[in-house]
């Protein structure tokens, strides 16, 4: 297909989406004299088909799957569970996503408060903040190539230099070069810094926002009792933008949960970094074993659940106060 | 306070002009106090800076650099021995050969454009009915759409991908455009239906009373007041599915629609040491997505702070 093909078929679907919704809003004025709920139903209706079709036939068809074998024709019951949290391959994934789960979170949450502290009301504030932010607008794809080339390894000999800037600095400080994103257990961290990078910016704009919203005459009051810096982080900043760390954790959580890009790019999986999202893509539609990879699938969303359950209930609880 | 400058004899609106006039000293101040006190902070915020910088700069200056000069040395001696060249750019560039990107650069406009305005249209229709519109079952089908935003898609792909098939769209730009407004919908509507919301009660029972129809009143009065909530979301939606990797992955099997991050993905999975490709190649894909946000990023914020992060 060359380049005007391709054109011309976006074109005509969108002229079709158009005609569609066209046509709807046509029947919407017909009926609208009739009864006025009935344009409910109308502007509702092709919303309603597709999440219905893409996304809840779909969900249940998986969660019904995930009882089923490889080739999803006979019942096998929770065997597909129980080979997830007990064969030694699958366990070394859930270790390594309950690892990216706990560590990302907090510590990108960490960097973007601290940096929102910092350069709050210095001088060229949205230069400093949008230097962290980018990192969010690029895809993880491209994150991982810049990291992979920040931990590119070249063997010690003679003659070879490092062109991976991680390795240069070991070799500056007088180490050896390592192969960071190989060797494990530690790769799975190197790993994490590259989400660690990517969320960092999404915290500091959300918690910034808060810190700024913080009333200045509680702010004031702290400053006239003379409260140090590092007791106004604790007792001013912190309990009034409790509820903005909240969601910025447990959104980052849900998010790093379904981390599947930076795994696949920088290792495919390999070098014991597996996780469950990745494992689930590999199942599905590499290893062709439906029934599993429908599990995995589950298993995310049944991991997802107590998150936002958790969220929910400290919103409730904040704006309840 | 008061005990210091006994404030008699004030209207309340001198009082607040006071206050306010007392609390910007005050800020001002402490800026002066922070600024004075805090060499080691701003120390530690260049740092962060930095370090947060340098991994895109290093690949950034590697992709200019010679293919031979990138293997063998690192992207620092570039300021010792300053070679540049286009090359990698022309070889990435090109829609010819196996390292070409061209025409997969092609194909991410070619899937972003529908994939962003199909989901929009219908949440706007649908946020409007929800939000302005009596009709039974309506809050029933809120809660579900509301409730679907917490599904992963994982749990979608495989039965859309058998529903593609069967339905002998497997491989063409359908299976993108339609994933991609599925899954954007439910935020979409959630999203819309809040900003909605928030315009005045009496506008729409104003025009109700003058005999304006609801799909008058949609596009007469909703649309104009509507649109920063529509940019916020459509470049919102507009980065999410040009930086896709897992549902392109997924249901571009034909080469003919892959995206560039699949392209991208590929390429450093196959050659993973064709540096002077990869770094290329990340530019293209990543210049896109910067120049969306560096001229939007007021409303690229707003719609990060009003819906946080989907998948």
């Amino acid at each position: 297909m060359d380049i005007s093909t391709k054109l011309l078929t976006m074109l005509l679907a969108i002229l079709l989406f158009v005609a569609v919704v066209g046509l709807m809003l046509f029947i919407a004025g017909r009926t609208e004299r009739r009864s006025a709920s009935i344009v409910g139903y109308v502007f509702l209706f092709p919303s309603i088909i597709m999440v219905s079709v893409g996304l809840l036939y779909p969900a249940v068809r998986t969660i019904f799957q995930s009882f089923f074998d490889a080739a999803g024709k006979a019942f096998v019951g929770l065997d597909n569970y129980q080979t997830i949290f007990t064969s030694s391959d699958d366990l070394l994934v859930l270790r390594n996503t309950v690892l990216w789960v706990v560590v990302t979170p907090f510590v990108a949450t960490a960097i973007g408060l601290l940096y929102a502290i910092l350069v709050d009301g210095a001088r060229g504030e949205a230069f400093a903040k949008s230097l962290i932010f980018l990192p969010m607008a690029i895809s993880m794809v491209a994150a991982s190539i810049i990291w992979k080339f920040v931990y590119e390894f070249r063997p010690d000999q003679p003659g070879v230099r490092q062109i991976g800037l991680l390795n240069q600095v070991v070799v500056w400080l007088g180490g050896s070069p390592q192969q960071w994103i190989v060797n494990s257990p530690w790769n799975t961290f190197f790993l994490i810094v590259v989400m660690i990078w990517i969320q960092a910016g999404f915290a500091m704009t959300i918690l910034s926002a808060a810190i700024k919203a913080i009333p200045e005459d509680i702010i004031e009051a702290a400053r006239l009792d003379g409260v140090t810096a590092i007791g106004m982080f604790r007792f001013v900043t912190l309990p009034s933008i409790r509820p903005s760390v909240i969601v910025v954790l447990t959104t980052i959580g849900i998010g790093t949960l379904k981390v599947f890009d930076v795994v696949r790019t920088m290792t495919g999986g390999n070098f014991n970094t597996n996780v469950v999202a990745n494992e689930f893509y590999t199942q599905s539609f590499r290893a062709s074993n439906q029934g599993l990879g429908s599990a995995l699938a589950v298993l995310l969303f049944v991991l997802v659940v107590p998150i936002v359950v958790y969220n929910v209930r400290q919103l409730r609880a904040s704006e309840a106060r | 306070m008061s005990t210091v400058t006994p404030q008699v004899d004030l209207t309340p609106e001198e009082r607040a002009a006071l206050a306010r006039k007392s609390s910007s000293a005050g800020r001002a101040a402490s800026i002066a106090r922070k600024k004075a006190t805090s060499p080691v902070a701003s120390a530690i915020a260049v740092a962060l800076a930095v370090l947060w910088t340098i991994p895109t700069f290093g690949l950034l200056l590697s992709s200019i650099r010679p293919e031979k000069a990138i293997k063998t040395t690192g992207w620092w001696t570039f300021f010792s021995d300053p070679q540049v060249t286009l090359d990698n750019y022309k070889t990435v560039l090109s829609t010819e050969g196996a390292s070409g990107l061209g025409s997969f650069f092609v194909n991410s406009f070619v899937i972003t454009i529908p994939a962003v305005l199909i989901p929009i249209c219908l949440a706007a229709l649908a946020a409007y009915a929800f939000a302005w519109i009596d009709f039974r079952g309506r809050n029933f089908l809120f809660v579900l759409v509301f409730a679907l935003q917490i599904v992963p898609l994982q749990v979608a792909l495989l039965p859309l991908l058998t529903m593609y098939v069967k339905a002998g769209l497997g491989g063409t730009f359908w299976t993108l455009w339609l994933s991609h407004s599925a899954f954007a919908l439910p935020l979409a509507i959630f999203i819309l239906h809040n900003f909605m919301k928030e315009i005045p009660k009496e506008l729409i029972e104003a025009a109700r009373m003058d005999g304006a129809g609801h799909v008058k009143i949609f596009f007469r009065v909703m649309l104009p007041l509507l649109t920063p909530a529509l940019a916020a979301f459509g470049i919102f939606q507009f980065l999410w599915v040009w930086n896709d990797l897992l549902v392109a992955l997924t249901f571009a099997s034909d080469n003919t629609v892959v995206p560039l991050t699949v392209a991208l993905a590929n390429l450093s999975g196959t050659r993973g040491t064709a540096w002077h490709l990869l770094s290329a190649g990340a530019f293209i894909s990543i210049i896109v997505p910067v120049a969306v946000f560096i001229s939007l990023q007021r409303y690229f914020v707003r719609g990060l702070l009003a819906g946080g992060l989907k998948g």
